[in-house]
């Protein structure tokens, strides 16, 4: 009797390991699927754009060229294009992202953070194609007819500098894009950088405070510092959200393979000539070209965002310690 | 708990069949220009309360269409530039025209209204080579010597993507200008030296709409259906002509497809006191290797749209295929699509 | 005189030099531009001028105004988009939109159905793919993970999926699905979306599951109970509203995204229910018809756009509610 209970028992529990193993196995599995994923998706990038590289070579990043006829292909404008407007998205929204950080964090009435977190946090829902289409429809016109004659009128006449400000008010452009870029990285640098705000213990603020300190000196000379790595963690999130934007993009900037001086003029990011021209590229080296544009804009997203994880994980470690 | 778990997968599985289930009726699928797509659309409208069958196009421009049906993508394409012979065997392809376009220059300027403006083919070169970059420069001054033209810039609008309206347009830039054929050329995508992108020829005009002192070029459907505002032109006879039906008739009636193979012919800038100088046809492509029964639903559709569209192609001022050239396409159709020898149409 | 005023008597003559001469050459605005940077030379002087505490004050109050400001902007930009998405997006919502398909161009009327309809059901079964891959491998990565070499890999290529551009993944999905099947279908762009549903619901599924003290766990192994079962029926049941959300949030991404839809899906102008023709959803009609200057379609693109933000607000809000009243096995 004990007998048979003892075995039935053995007889379930070594079901159970299995099972046990089985589901081990399950998750594991799926694990790697993400893994696989990722693998197959830098190797399919590589092997495609493989007829381009052995094509153009490293000349590729460098020439200035667009022509599907001719089969001339380089990556300069779009690689400018994203750099440009992803520049212009990080030097306004970064102190913006820095402001509201601040204000929720150290100015804010206790009843009013949750609402204007939250309000904060709806605009990083928004999706990307309500922003362009918003970005052409209202921003563009608008800017076409009161700011941008303004910058070209005052800017466009100083010497050195009034290069970058040249060119007929088009309204849509590559700083056009950059501005648009800046409202839709905002919130999630100022999301990021208030939850690291939020980690460093009270006890350091409240000591500095006691001594006489003024909000921004607390924030300069103890939070700053405290979170540096945390703060520059949030801003290549932003970068690398930046750098990778289609839509929102696609619409305002242009779309004009040439590099110009002036950042009023329309011009092209990869994101945005990928998503135009993919459906038509009918030749193989056009394609593969192509291809090779998206694995620089991967490359490029994937070491800024490898920064970033990496800060943001020391900056977790430092603060649960 | 089990009976629950069963009844989830029926339904899991039902639906799974209602997914994968072929349409009520067969469908076919397109790309190409979006020069067509106005008249192309209605037919298809059309096509589909008569027989049932749902023609789905998408307008992603001619060189997307050529890039489509080499892929194997679509059970037909469409370009308004015409593949060499050459190009045609190569790639196992039979092209033939179905309706005739007319391309016109617009403008978004303040006070000019439709038709107010006159502009030249050298003229209107030299403002995409971005060498006449201000309104009131003397050269278009000159053609319009009564217009009060503003001291702005020239916002020049042109085609991002692989486009037969550029080919077209670009063609009558480089026959009216030797500048304009040594620098930058013609085809469906060139490097245009100013100005901004758009996408198809409904992005174009969205942008012309939409910027103040722009110029752009369109089919001139798009200026019917969105009110633009679109200029005169002087033809190579030297007669200043409106964009009408009657000047793209006249224009096109000077096409000619018996002389040449694969109905391959260039129409822009044809002679004739009322002919408007840039029009070409619009080419079907279908594929020589596709089964007889997919290649003879998508030449049902054709055959419908060439005898039976032309109203709606007239009201939005395409010229439609003379009943000479039906007759000449359908027996290039007899011809091409045979399999095993075997013509498939009539 | 202070070193500080000396600099500033000089850069006054330079920058009023330079604004006369740019008056001399008509350029109004770089006489504007010298006339403020003149101003802000002067700012500064007083500044230094003034006595250490005020001075201090003074840094605080302006850098907390900006503060206000950009907060202030930030939510100026939320309304004034929302505002100009429902002014333009309502005009369009009616009975003939959620039931009538989309128009062609140059027609009067039609609707969304088949767009939301397509939408619909490539999320649905973007959604059944990627979130059973999700919760099972943040299971692991919570459950399994621990002194593991491979979670931390596994964890930080997750957040580079998560970020990653969406029209790489789309190109993707073209090489390896579209290519292959030789068209585009619906079930290319489910899978382009489950892919991105994917990273989403890892993420909060270990984040939930890493939430759940480690006593219920104990109390369940002292019973005896095998680990997976433990996790099945202890672990889920108390992250469960915590997963949801997960899961939530993930269809909310995905509700707005066009590029990966770009190559894979496609659009369609009619009604249909077959997932390996070409599949209409709303982004990419959204896209197609903003781009275009019929009135029309604008006005549909307008609706559809207020439709998807309508959507993935909602569940925003509701996973945050959600979130928020969490409490564990008290």
């Amino acid at each position: 009797m004990a007998a048979e209970v003892a075995l039935s028992r053995t007889a379930e529990s070594s079901r159970s390991t299995g099972l046990d193993g089985f589901f081990k196995g399950a998750t594991w599995f799926f694990a790697m699927v993400i893994l696989l994923v990722l693998a197959a998706i830098i190797i399919s990038l590589i092997i495609s754009s493989v007829p381009a590289i052995s094509r153009f070579g490293l000349g590729f990043l460098f020439s200035t060229a667009w022509n599907p006829v001719t089969e001339d292909f380089g990556a300069l404008p779009a690689v400018y294009g994203t750099l440009v407007t992803s520049f212009f998205a990080m030097l306004i929204g970064i102190p913006v992202a820095l402001g509201v950080a601040i204000y929720i964090t150290e100015l804010c009435p206790r009843w009013l953070k949750r609402p204007i977190g939250t309000m904060i946090e709806l605009l990083a829902a928004i999706p990307s194609i309500i922003y362009g289409i918003w970005g052409l429809f209202v921003f563009a016109p608008w800017f076409q007819s009161t700011v941008e004659p303004w910058i070209i009128d005052t800017l466009g006449d100083v010497p050195l500098v009034g290069a970058l400000f040249e060119g007929p008010p088009l309204g849509i452009g590559l700083f056009t894009a950059g501005l648009i870029l800046a409202i839709m990285v905002l919130p999630f640098m100022a999301s990021v950088m208030r939850d690291v705000f939020e980690t460093v213990p009270a006890v350091l603020k409240e000591s500095a405070y006691g001594i006489g300190a003024t909000t921004w000196e607390v924030m300069w000379n103890v939070v700053l510092p405290t979170t540096r790595v945390g703060v520059i963690g949030a801003v290549m999130l932003g970068l690398g959200r930046a750098l990778g934007e289609t839509m929102a993009v696609t619409f305002v900037v242009g779309n004009a393979h040439q590099l110009h001086g002036s950042v009023l003029l329309p011009g092209t990011t990869i994101s945005a000539t990928l998503a135009n021209e993919f459906a038509e590229a009918v030749t193989p080296i056009y394609r593969s070209s192509l291809f090779n544009l998206g694995l620089i804009l991967f490359v490029i997203t994937f070491i800024v965002l490898a920064i970033a994880k990496t800060m943001l994980i020391r900056m977790q470690s430092k603060a649960g310690a | 708990m089990m009976v629950r778990t069963r009844k989830m997968l029926a339904a899991l599985a039902v639906t799974a069949g209602l997914m994968t289930a072929p349409a009520m009726a067969a469908g076919l699928s397109g790309a190409g220009g979006t020069a067509i797509y106005p008249v192309l659309s209605k037919w298809a409208e059309q096509y589909k309360a008569q027989t049932q069958t749902a023609v789905n196009y998408q307008a992603i421009g001619s060189g997307g269409g050529i890039a489509q049906i080499k892929a194997k993508t679509v059970d037909f394409a469409n370009s308004d530039k015409p593949l060499a012979p050459d190009d045609l065997r190569a790639a196992g392809l039979v092209q033939f025209p179905a309706v005739i376009i007319s391309i016109t220059p617009v403008v978004n300027l303040d006070g000019v209204k439709p038709g107010d403006l006159v502009l030249d083919g050298p003229t209107l070169a030299d403002i995409y080579l971005g060498k006449i970059t201000d309104w009131d420069n003397a050269a278009i001054q000159k053609l319009n010597p009564s217009v009060k033209l503003p001291h702005s810039k020239i916002s020049v609008v042109y085609r991002s993507d692989g486009s037969g309206t550029t080919f077209n347009f670009t063609d009558y830039l480089a026959k009216m200008s030797p500048e304009w054929k040594q620098k930058v050329g013609s085809d469906t995508s060139v490097s245009f030296p100013v100005g901004v992108g758009g996408k198809g020829n409904a992005g174009v005009a969205q942008y012309v709409n939409q910027i103040k002192g722009a110029i752009g070029y369109v089919e001139y459907a798009y200026v019917v259906e969105n009110k633009m505002t679109y200029t005169k032109m002087i033809n190579s006879a030297g007669a200043t002509v409106e964009p009408t039906l009657a000047t793209f008739s006249a224009a096109a009636a000077n096409a000619d497809f018996t002389k040449v193979e694969n109905f391959y012919l260039i129409l822009t800038n044809q002679p004739g006191k009322d002919s408007w100088p840039i029009t070409a046809a619009t080419y079907m492509l279908m594929r020589k290797d596709y089964p007889a029964a997919q290649n003879l639903e998508v030449l049902k559709f054709l055959d419908w749209c060439l005898k039976n569209g032309q109203e709606q192609a007239k009201a939005l001022a395409y010229v439609p295929l003379p009943d000479s050239v039906v007759k000449q396409v359908e027996a290039a159709w007899t011809k091409e699509l045979a399999v095993d020898g075997k013509p498939i149409w009539p | 005189m202070g070193g500080r005023t000396t600099i500033a008597l000089f850069l006054t003559i330079l920058l009023g030099a330079l604004g006369l001469l740019a008056l001399w050459f008509e350029a109004v605005g770089g006489a504007v531009l010298a006339g403020f940077l003149i101003l802000g030379v002067w700012t500064w002087v007083l500044w230094g001028r003034l006595a250490p505490y005020t001075q201090r004050r003074a840094t605080n109050t302006a850098v907390l105004a900006l503060s206000y400001g950009a907060t202030g902007l930030g939510i100026f930009c939320l309304v004034l988009i929302l505002g100009t998405l429902i002014w333009n997006g309502l005009g369009a919502v009616s009975i003939d939109f959620f039931t009538e398909s989309t128009p062609a161009s140059g027609s009067q009327g039609g609707g969304m159905l088949n767009a939301i309809y397509g939408s619909a059901v490539m999320t649905i079964v973007a959604t059944l793919v990627g979130s059973p891959v999700g919760i099972l491998a943040g299971t692991f990565l919570a459950e399994y993970g621990r002194g593991n070499l491979i979670a931390p890999v596994i964890r930080f290529i997750n957040d580079i999926l998560l970020s990653a551009p969406s029209i790489i993944i789309g190109l993707f999905v073209y090489e390896a699905m579209v290519l292959r099947m030789g068209h585009f279908s619906g079930w290319a762009g489910s899978v382009a979306l489950a892919i991105l549903v994917v990273p989403v619901v890892v993420r909060t599924t270990e984040d939930m599951l890493n939430l759940v003290p480690g006593s219920l766990r104990e109390a369940a192994f002292a019973l005896g109970t095998p680990k997976w079962r433990v996790i099945v029926t202890v672990t889920y049941r108390a992250a469960m509203q915590g997963m949801l959300t997960g899961v939530m949030l993930a269809v909310a991404r995905i509700s707005g995204e066009t590029a990966p839809l770009l190559f894979t899906a496609v659009n369609n102008q009619f009604w249909t229910t077959n997932m390996n023709d070409w599949m209409p959803n709303l982004p990419v009609a959204i896209f197609q018809f903003a781009l275009s200057p019929d009135a029309n379609w604008q006005r549909l693109a307008w609706g559809g756009a207020l439709l998807i933000t309508v959507t993935i607000l909602a569940l925003n809000i509701v996973a945050r509610v959600l979130t928020s009243g969490r409490s564990f096995g008290r």
